[in-house]
C-alpha cells in the first residue's frame, strides 16, 4: 500500500505559503452526492497520481449559483457568485477544473462579469491533455477495449460551451468501440435535469426526459453509458434503472473510466 | 401609343410602396418597444456570422435535402429579382425586354437562368406543400400551427408556385409572338424551358396570345407587389430580417446568462462591497410584457419564420410538456403587434399594461417552468433566434417580481442561503468526501 493521498485545502497551503497548480472546484454533487462523491475521489487519484499540484477550497467552497440563475433568482446567484469570487481572488487562484459542466459553465462564462477571471476547463478537457501529453498512460488491452460504450453530451459542456472531441478522445484512447446516439454533439438531447429541473417534478407530459434519452441510449446496445456530469449520471442511472437494465448497462463518469483503464 | 399602362403601372407600384412602408413602419414601432440594448462590437465576426448564416444560410444544411431546397428557392428568389428590375423598367418606359438590346446574346442565356430557377422554385415548392400536407411532418402540426400559421405557410408556397408559372408562360407566349413576328416583341428565341410550354399556346390566335402575354406580364408583377406587402404580415418576413436578426445574434458561449448589473449593485450594497447612491432602482426585474425585454428579443420574434425546428429538438416539447419554443415567439411577436396597434388606437402604453401581458395572457407559468435551459432551440434556430433569453427574463420576472416559483425551487432557493448548496446539507460536511480517496 503505497502512501496515503492527502487532498490539501488551499487555505491550508497558504499557511505554509505554498500555491497549487489547480484549483479542483468540487461542486454541491460532487461534495454531497453519494454517487458523485466517489467521481470526486477518483479524480483526486488521477491528480495525485500524475502528480499535479491541487488543492481544494473544501468547507470554503460554496454553489456557484447556477440552480438560482436559472430559476430567475439573479439576486442569490450574484449572492453566491461574489462571494465565492471574493474567496477565489483572496487565494489569488489562477486556473480550476471541475467534474461539473454547471460549475465549469458559470465560472468561465459568468463570473468575470463579476469580477472573477479564472482560467476554467472541465475535467474532460484535463484528461485529454493529460492523455495526450503521455502523463497518464492508458494500459494496453485494457478493461473497456472493444467494449460498445455510448457517450451522452451534456448541454453545458457540449452546446452551452461547444466541447465536444475532448471526452470522445478519451474514450477513443480507451480502445472502446464508441457508438454514437442518434442525437448527439450539437443535437445531443438534455438529460432533463438542467436549468434547475434537477431539484423539482417535471410539468406534465407524456414522458420524463430521461426516459426519452435512455431509450435513445439503449437504441446503441452499450455495454455502458458515458456522463461527464453529475446531474447527467443520476437521470442515466435512473432511466436504465426505470427500464429495469441496472444489471446489464453501467453509467460511468469518464473519469472513472480512465481510472479503471490507467497503468 | 398610350401611356395609360405606363401610369397604371406607376399607380400600382406607388400604392404597393406606400403599404409596404406603413407595415415596416408598424413592425419597427413593435421592435422599439423592446428596451435599448446598443451592439456595437465585434464587427467584422458579426458580419461573418450573417454572411454563413443568413446570406449562406449555413444551418440550413444541417438537413443537407433540405438545405439544398431551400437554398433553390433562395437563390431563385434573388436572381429572378434581376428580372424583376428589368419588369418594372419595362413598366415605367413602356418597352419590352429593355435588356435585351445591351446584353445580346447573354440576355437569352440570363433569361434561360432564370427559368432554370423559376422550375426549380416550382418543383421545390410542390415537394414543400408535400411535406406540409400530405406527408405532414410533425413540426409543421404541433398545437401552435393551427389556422392562420398553417394557411400563411401554404400560402407563401402557392404564391410562389403561382408567380413562377406566370413568368414562364409569359415567356412561352413571348416567344410564339415573336415567331409570328409580331410588333413590339424583341427577338429573342426560345427559351429552355417555357419552350415546352409553347404547346399550350401554339393554337391561340394573335390577338388572344397578345391577351395572355400581357396577362401574364402583369399578373406577374403585381403579383410580387401584393406579395411584398403580404411579407410583411407574414412569417415569411424572414427573408429580409435574417440578415439583421444573425447580425446582432450574441457572439458569447451559449452557456453564459448576461448579467443583471441592477442586481449587481444592489448585491454589493447588501454585501458591504459598495456605497448605496440615489441612482433609481430599476422600473422590474426580468419581463412580464414586451415593453421589459429588449429590442433583439423582439426582432428575434418577427424574424421567426415558425419552421420549428426548435421546437422539434425541444427536450420538454419532445416529451409531451406544453413548453414549445416556436409558441414563445409567436406570442411574443402577437403581443408586440397588439401592443402597437392598441398604442395606434390611442390608448396610454400603462393602460395597455393593465389590461394584459405577454406572461400569464400569452405565454403560461406551466410553459417557462418546462425549461431545461439546455440550448437545443438556440441551436436549432437557422437564423439564431433566441428563445431561451426571453423564457430565462419571463423566470427572473417569476422569481424576483412575482415571488411564484414553484415550491420545490423555493426550498432550494433557501438551502442555498443558509447551507451554501441546493441541498439541505450542514456546510460544514462539504468536504467529507475526503474520506473516500483512500478507500479502495
Amino acid at each position: 500500500m503505497s502512501e496515503p493521498i492527502k487532498v490539501p485545502t488551499l487555505a491550508e497551503l497558504q499557511a505554509q505559503g505554498e500555491s497549487p497548480e489547480i484549483v479542483f472546484w468540487v461542486g454541491c454533487a460532487g461534495s454531497f452526492d453519494e454517487r458523485y462523491k466517489k467521481v470526486t475521489a477518483t479524480l483526486c487519484k488521477i491528480l495525485h497520481k500524475v502528480g499535479i499540484k491541487f488543492a481544494v477550497l473544501g468547507t470554503e467552497e460554496n454553489c456557484t449559483g447556477d440552480p438560482a440563475r436559472r430559476a430567475g433568482n439573479e439576486f442569490l446567484f450574484q449572492m453566491q457568485a461574489i462571494s465565492n469570487i471574493e474567496t477565489l481572488n483572496m487565494y489569488g487562484v489562477k486556473k480550476i477544473v471541475t467534474a461539473c459542466p454547471h460549475c465549469f459553465n458559470t465560472l468561465k462564462n459568468e463570473y468575470p462579469d463579476l469580477g472573477g477571471n479564472y482560467e476554467v476547463i472541465h475535467h474532460t478537457q484535463l484528461l485529454q491533455e493529460l492523455i495526450d501529453s503521455g502523463k497518464l498512460r492508458i494500459k494496453e488491452g485494457g478493461p473497456f477495449k472493444g467494449k460498445r460504450l455510448t457517450y451522452h453530451d451534456s448541454c453545458y459542456l457540449g452546446r452551452a460551451n461547444d466541447v465536444y472531441e475532448a471526452p470522445r478522445q478519451v474514450i477513443e484512447s480507451l480502445d472502446a468501440d464508441l457508438v454514437e446516439m442518434k442525437r448527439s454533439r450539437r443535437f445531443g438531447l438534455c438529460c432533463g435535469a438542467g436549468g434547475a429541473q434537477m431539484f423539482k417534478e417535471p410539468e406534465e407530459g407524456k414522458k420524463d426526459i430521461n426516459i426519452e434519452r435512455i431509450e435513445e441510449a439503449l437504441e446503441t446496445q452499450p455495454e455502458a453509458v458515458v456522463a461527464n456530469c453529475p446531474f447527467c449520471l443520476v437521470m442515466l442511472t435512473d432511466g436504465v434503472k426505470n427500464k429495469e437494465k441496472e444489471d446489464s448497462i453501467k453509467v460511468y463518469d469518464l473519469a472513472e473510466l480512465v481510472w479503471m483503464s490507467q497503468e | 401609343m398610350s401611356y395609360l399602362p405606363q401610369i397604371l403601372f406607376v399607380l400600382c407600384l406607388s400604392i404597393a410602396g406606400f403599404f409596404i412602408y406603413k407595415r415596416v413602419n408598424f413592425i419597427r414601432k413593435a421592435i422599439l418597444l423592446g428596451k435599448k440594448k446598443s451592439v456595437n462590437d465585434r464587427k467584422s465576426e458579426r458580419l461573418r456570422h450573417m454572411l454563413l448564416l443568413a446570406f449562406g444560410q449555413k444551418k440550413m444544411f444541417d438537413k443537407p435535402l433540405v438545405g439544398v431546397m431551400h437554398f433553390i428557392i433562395y437563390a431563385g428568389f434573388l436572381i429572378i429579382n434581376i428580372e424583376v428590375l428589368e419588369i418594372v423598367l419595362d413598366g415605367i418606359t413602356g418597352a419590352h425586354r429593355l435588356f435585351a438590346p445591351y446584353l445580346g446574346e447573354a440576355y437569352s442565356w440570363l433569361i434561360n437562368l432564370f427559368e432554370l430557377f423559376a422550375v426549380g422554385v416550382i418543383v421545390t415548392c410542390v415537394i414543400f406543400l408535400i411535406r406540409r400536407n400530405v406527408l405532414k411532418l410533425p413540426r409543421f402540426w404541433s398545437a401552435e400551427m393551427k389556422k392562420w400559421p398553417r394557411l400563411d405557410a401554404n400560402l407563401i408556397l402557392i404564391f410562389e408556385i403561382t408567380l413562377m408559372w406566370f413568368f414562364l408562360s409569359m415567356n412561352a407566349a413571348d416567344s410564339i409572338l415573336q415567331s409570328r413576328g409580331v410588333e413590339h416583341y424583341v427577338q429573342v428565341g426560345s427559351f429552355w424551358f417555357s419552350q415546352w410550354l409553347q404547346p399550350l399556346f401554339a393554337n391561340m390566335q394573335t390577338s388572344s396570345l397578345v391577351f395572355y402575354e400581357r396577362f401574364a406580364w402583369w399578373f406577374h408583377i403585381l403579383g410580387i407587389l401584393g406579395f411584398a406587402i403580404y411579407i410583411t404580415y407574414s412569417k415569411h418576413l424572414h427573408i429580409a430580417l435574417a440578415f439583421p436578426n444573425t447580425y446582432f445574434a450574441s457572439l458569447e458561449p451559449k452557456g453564459k446568462i448576461p448579467n443583471m448589473d441592477e442586481v449587481t449593485k444592489e448585491v454589493k450594497i447588501a454585501l458591504g462591497l459598495a456605497q448605496a447612491d440615489d441612482s433609481p432602482a430599476p422600473e422590474r426585474f426580468g419581463a412580464k410584457d414586451v415593453t421589459d425585454l429588449n429590442w433583439i428579443q423582439l426582432m428575434n420574434a418577427f424574424s421567426c419564420t415558425e419552421c420549428g425546428r426548435c421546437t422539434a429538438n425541444c427536450p420538454a416539447n419532445i416529451t409531451g410538456k406544453k413548453l414549445s419554443p416556436r409558441k414563445i415567439m409567436m406570442d411574443t411577436r402577437d403581443r408586440a403587434e397588439e401592443f402597437v396597434r392598441q398604442l395606434e388606437q390611442g390608448k396610454a402604453i400603462e393602460e395597455i399594461k393593465s389590461e394584459k401581458s405577454l406572461y400569464g395572457d400569452y405565454i403560461t407559468k406551466e410553459e417557462i417552468m418546462a425549461c431545461t435551459t439546455c440550448n437545443a432551440c438556440v441551436e436549432a434556430c437557422p437564423v439564431s433566434i433566441n428563445p431561451l433569453s426571453i423564457i430565462l427574463d419571463i423566470r427572473r420576472y417569476v422569481a424576483m417580481e412575482a415571488g411564484d416559483t414553484p415550491n420545490e425551487w423555493n426550498v432550494v432557493f433557501n438551502n442555498l442561503e443558509t447551507s451554501m448548496s441546493p441541498w439541505k446539507f450542514p456546510p460544514t460536511d462539504r468536504f467529507n468526501w475526503v474520506e473516500l480517496v483512500n478507500k479502495d
